[in-house]
């Protein structure tokens, strides 16, 4: 160990023993401890040297932590942490030791905020800070104000216990993430004005979709006070209400850099953002808050934009695409209905045929009975029809008078004639001559 | 963005027009506003450069933009 340098190392050597009411002394608040320095402080009425001059317990354990705290500057401490206690008034208290040897420790609660999570017991952690008495119990206490736990132990729970609490509001889940926009019109930034991630992101974007307009949002992104930096950008964002998306992050950095994206309040202000999230914090192994509550984790600045914007180039490839998918689409519909209009046509016209047909079958039919009935194929099998002057026909003897001139029509045709006697009857077997009978 | 709803009717007009049954004047009808909407795509798509402006917000507390020079 390295304390007790200074004023106080000068003092110890000396023999308490020869040397009591000195020790006693309170350290002088300023200067070299000048031995046997005002040693009437000890004790307004005491000097502790005799029975008679005893001083005051409390003379002895306030005298003890003056001394103790004039002889040790603020130092970082290494031990394994025991007894952690937090108490409801908001301290908390435990020991350091080592195999050898323990002291009993305090953090007052205003200290708390800057420790990012109480210890476990059985941690190894260094812890700095000042070395005093607890006056009431005359025990040596150390007073914390920082520690650090081996392997970032504290980060780690602190990191665990923030996610178990973003878990159990359900800011997390893998329902809850929002689709980011393809044709973002404006994208808010939030990053450091300066940081390569905003060079990064700027490029990215006018290089594949420079119709997005670009909204910087600038915070501080690592350090103190970038956590409420974070949270005010992001505020801000919100009430502007024009973003189409948010990109939060900054480039690459050492783990403890990204410390302000594993804020809680950061990534519950995340969570909250009004328009789809990526998150960019550049660093590829580790998975911080924000990564968790964003509604897409990039996992460089680069990437949140290329996932932000779509490329130009690709989309005139898809509008052309379109467009002959369009053409081909009409050309088809077009092809479809001249395929059907002929369709349509031979169909007519095979239905037309076959009514022609039909007709022509009937009429022959119907020519065919007629030709039957015809005295000309009587004619045509030798008979002849005898025909009046008025074309009457002349079918019963008792019709011809002698001289009668009449014609005969016979298969190839017409002779004049003349009947050259009265008709010679045959027997009365024809209807006609009935009526005579 | 009016440029993603165009494509998206363009690609049902597209759908559409693959549909046999689709009759000439319907056909004729959407092709023609495939037509008009193709051509508000491609001319969202012109040329531009990205701009880069800075959210600020006034002393009322009122938020704009103001051009990011860097």
């Amino acid at each position: 160990m390295t304390p007790a340098r200074g004023r106080a190392a000068s003092r110890h050597p000396r023999d308490a023993a020869t040397d009591a009411p000195d020790l006693f002394a309170p350290a002088p608040p300023t200067g070299a401890g000048t031995a046997g320095a005002a040693p009437s402080a000890a004790g307004v009425n005491a000097t502790g040297e005799s029975a008679q001059e005893a001083v005051a317990v409390s003379t002895l354990t306030e005298a003890a932590r003056d001394v103790l705290e004039g002889a040790f500057a603020p130092l970082w401490v290494r031990g394994e942490v025991s007894d952690f206690k937090a108490h409801r008034n908001g301290h908390w208290y435990f020991c350091l030791r080592d195999a050898a040897a323990q002291v009993r420790c305090v953090v007052w609660s205003r200290n708390r905020q800057r420790i990012p999570a109480p210890p476990d017991d059985g941690m190894q952690v260094s812890a700095r800070g000042q070395l005093s008495v607890y006056t009431a119990r005359g025990d040596m206490q150390f007073v914390v104000t920082a520690m650090e736990a081996a392997g970032d132990g504290l980060w780690r729970k602190a990191l665990e216990l923030s996610l178990k609490r973003l878990q159990a509001d359900g800011l997390t889940a893998p329902e809850r993430k929002r689709p980011i926009p393809s044709f973002p019109s404006r994208i808010a930034v939030i990053t450091s004005p300066d940081g390569a991630a905003l060079r990064d992101i700027i490029a990215v974007v006018r290089r594949r979709w420079p119709l997005a307009e670009l909204v910087v949002v600038p915070a501080k992104v690592q350090g103190e006070g970038a956590p409420d930096e974070l949270i005010a950008a992001l505020g801000r964002v919100n009430r502007w209400g024009r973003a189409d998306t948010v990109i939060v992050g900054r480039g690459g950095g050492a783990r403890e850099d990204l410390w302000a994206f594993n804020d809680e309040r950061v990534a519950r202000t995340l969570a909250a953002c009004t328009a789809p999230t990526i998150s960019a914090v550049g660093h590829e192994v580790d998975t911080t808050l924000c990564d968790l509550v964003a509604d897409l984790r990039a996992p460089t600045p680069s990437a949140a934009a290329e996932a932000a914007v779509p490329v130009l180039a690709d989309e005139r490839d898809r509008l052309a695409g379109l467009a002959r998918n369009l053409r081909q689409g009409l050309t088809a519909r077009a092809v479809d209905m001249r395929a059907r209009l002929e369709l349509s046509h031979r169909d007519l016209r095979r239905r037309g045929e076959q009514l022609l047909e039909s007709r022509r079958a009937r009429l022959e039919a119907v020519a065919g009975r007629l030709h039957a009935l015809s005295p000309l194929a009587t004619l045509a099998r030798g008979f002849a029809v005898a025909r009046g002057a008025n074309g009457e026909p002349l079918t019963s003897a008792r019709q011809f008078s002698p001289g009668l001139t009449f014609a005969l029509m016979l298969r190839d045709g017409r002779v004049p004639a003349k009947a050259t006697g009265s008709p010679e009857l045959s027997a009365p077997d024809a209807p006609v001559s009935e009526p005579t009978e | 963005m009016a440029y993603e709803q165009d494509v998206q009717r363009l690609e049902q007009i597209i759908a559409a027009l693959d549909r046999r049954d689709l009759d000439l004047d319907e056909a004729l009808r959407l092709f023609e506003e495939g037509v008009e909407r193709l051509r508000a795509a491609s001319s969202a798509l012109g040329a531009a450069e990205a701009s880069v402006r800075q959210l600020v917000e006034q002393a009322d507390g009122s938020l704009g933009l103001a051009d990011f020079n860097r």
